[in-house]
């Protein structure tokens, strides 16, 4: 350990994306050989599911080395078009009326970008209030002018919501890569990594143990098998896994675990409310081409993430301390 | 790479970032044949989705209609369609001594595919109108061109009637199983028939 500290933030930083791809450079290759000794029939549902979840990884990572050398401009624009993405397949599932396209158009041309503006000048305390505060005013402004009374309030609380959770939830991930930590700077990738990792593993904990508890579920009209053991599960998993992992952080060990512990229960529970989301747009899956136009998916890999991000970012900050 | 061929490419992504343009070929895989594609039309992006929608290699080969009066009235609609789009110009007046099919026969002739929207006009009732003719003469002269019914789902909500400004809405492109001309079809009867083969493509919402 002493040795890594010795090493230069870039450095530093270096080695945690080295350690993640040939991780998952071994995990895929384990996986292929496995797939592959069986390959006299065809391979199971199991493996090729697996490979699918592991393709999905290599995607997540990618994404994330990208963001880290493209440098701040570089970051803000990737994650800009992940939002546009999500939201995109969000509104599309939504069914808007015509008289909201004025509506969408602020969404969309105006909101989206100036969010992404404000975190690529880390005005972190406008950040935080543009769109809870100005945009929730705004919006209901512009549709009442559309002058379409049916449905107003259903109409804009969709628009809102998909513009919560797409915009405001999604940008607060490279929020974290630019926060200034005095005595962390520059090591905001550490940050968003321990964000993302442990709220996947709290979410692969938390699927695995309700498949193994076998509880009574809580909802089952909405997720079969989401019990509050299983969540609990996963956001102890988040919480152990941040503890250990508090030396890429700037707390210490029991902080981390509390960090973990929140960033996990919030993800896991994002989870779960966007499967709500999908049951009463009609679709199992985001990406049920089958059912429903054009969806691809996106919004399925990014929720855990939008929901985790600003529970995780404020946090931080509350807890920190930080002023501009 | 000439200046149109950018152009192309450059509203091809367009099309793509906002509509997503996602063709599926439910009935036929997309295949280097001569086909007339025809399909509901609601909008003035239907054309670019269902052309954003094939792949690149059969974008040069597929030909849209354009009225002549109004895409030649400038110079550069008159560019966009002729050397972008390479569209097929017909013209909204009638006279008595032309056929009005006469620009599409020729194209077919010289092997060409198009595209044709046969309910005439755009419509936003949802349902399709009745097919105009054009399409039942074409099959009559042109036995072995193929007819792809295609449906194209969700457009109108990306370009209201009288909007400008396109929003960003995931739309498909369904195309379905090659339509013939029955022998001594009546002409009623066969555009019956194709309408029902697009209206039939639409995505059942469960």
């Amino acid at each position: 350990m002493n040795m890594l500290r010795t090493l230069s933030v870039s450095e530093q930083v270096a080695l945690l994306f080295l350690v993640l791809f040939g991780l998952l450079a071994l995990a895929t290759a384990t996986v292929s050989y496995r797939a592959m000794r069986r390959s006299g029939d065809a391979p199971s549902a199991r493996s090729l599911r697996l490979l699918r979840d592991l393709r999905s990884l290599w995607v997540g990572s990618v994404v994330f080395w990208l963001a880290w050398i493209a440098g701040p401009v570089g970051a803000t624009l990737l994650f800009g078009v992940f939002s546009f993405l999500a939201l995109r397949e969000f509104i599309t599932l939504a069914h808007t009326r015509r008289s909201d396209h004025r509506s969408l158009l602020l969404a969309f041309f105006v909101v989206l970008p100036a969010q992404y503006v404000i975190v690529g000048i880390r005005g972190f305390d406008l950040f935080t209030v543009f769109i809870p505060v100005y945009v929730f005013l705004a919006l209901p402004m512009i549709s009442a002018l559309a002058g379409d009374p049916e449905r107003f309030l259903e109409r804009n609380a969709k628009i809102q919501w998909g513009i919560t959770v797409c915009v405001y939830g999604l940008s607060h991930a490279p929020a974290l890569l630019l926060l200034e930590v005095p005595g962390f700077e520059g090591r905001g990738a550490f940050l968003l990594f321990f964000l993302v990792v442990v709220a996947a593993t709290a979410q692969i904990v938390q699927e695995a143990m309700s498949r193994w508890l076998r509880r009574r579920p809580v909802a089952r009209r909405i997720d079969r098998s989401f019990s509050y053991r299983a969540w609990a599960c996963g956001a102890l998993a988040g919480a152990a896994l941040g503890a250990l992992m508090f030396w890429i952080t700037p707390f210490q060990a029991w902080q981390a675990a509390v960090m973990g512990l929140v960033a996990g229960a919030a993800g896991t529970m994002g989870e779960f409310v966007m499967k709500a989301l999908k049951k009463d747009a009609g679709v199992r899956y985001w990406g049920n081409t089958a059912s429903v136009t054009g969806a691809v998916g996106l919004l399925d890999r990014v929720a855990p993430l939008c929901f985790a991000a600003p529970v995780f970012f404020h946090v931080v900050r509350w807890y920190l301390q930080l002023r501009p | 790479m000439t200046r149109a061929d950018i152009m192309g490419l450059l509203l091809a992504f367009i099309a793509r970032l906002i509509t997503g343009a996602q063709g599926h070929w439910k009935g036929c895989p997309p295949k280097a044949e001569q086909r007339i594609y025809f399909a509901n039309h609601q909008s003035h992006l239907d054309w670019v989705l269902i052309w954003a929608a094939l792949p690149h290699d059969l974008r040069a080969s597929t030909r849209p209609i354009a009225a002549r009066d109004y895409w030649t009235s400038s110079p550069f609609k008159q560019w966009l369609t002729t050397e972008v789009f390479h569209a097929v110009y017909v013209s909204r007046q009638r006279t008595d001594d032309q056929d009005p099919l006469e620009p599409l026969v020729d194209a077919l002739t010289s092997g060409d595919s198009l595209v044709i929207f046969p309910e005439g006009t755009r419509s936003n009732k949802g349902e399709p109108q009745f097919f105009k003719s054009g399409l039942y003469h074409l099959a009559e002269q042109f036995p072995g061109v193929q007819l792809i019914p295609a449906w194209i789902d969700n457009v109108q909500r990306v370009m209201p009637k009288g909007e400008v400004v396109p929003v960003p809405i995931l739309c498909t492109v369904t195309f379905g199983a090659p339509l013939h001309l029955r022998k001594g079809e009546d002409k009623r009867d066969f555009l019956q028939r194709a309408r029902q083969a697009v209206v039939d493509l639409r995505p059942v919402f469960t």
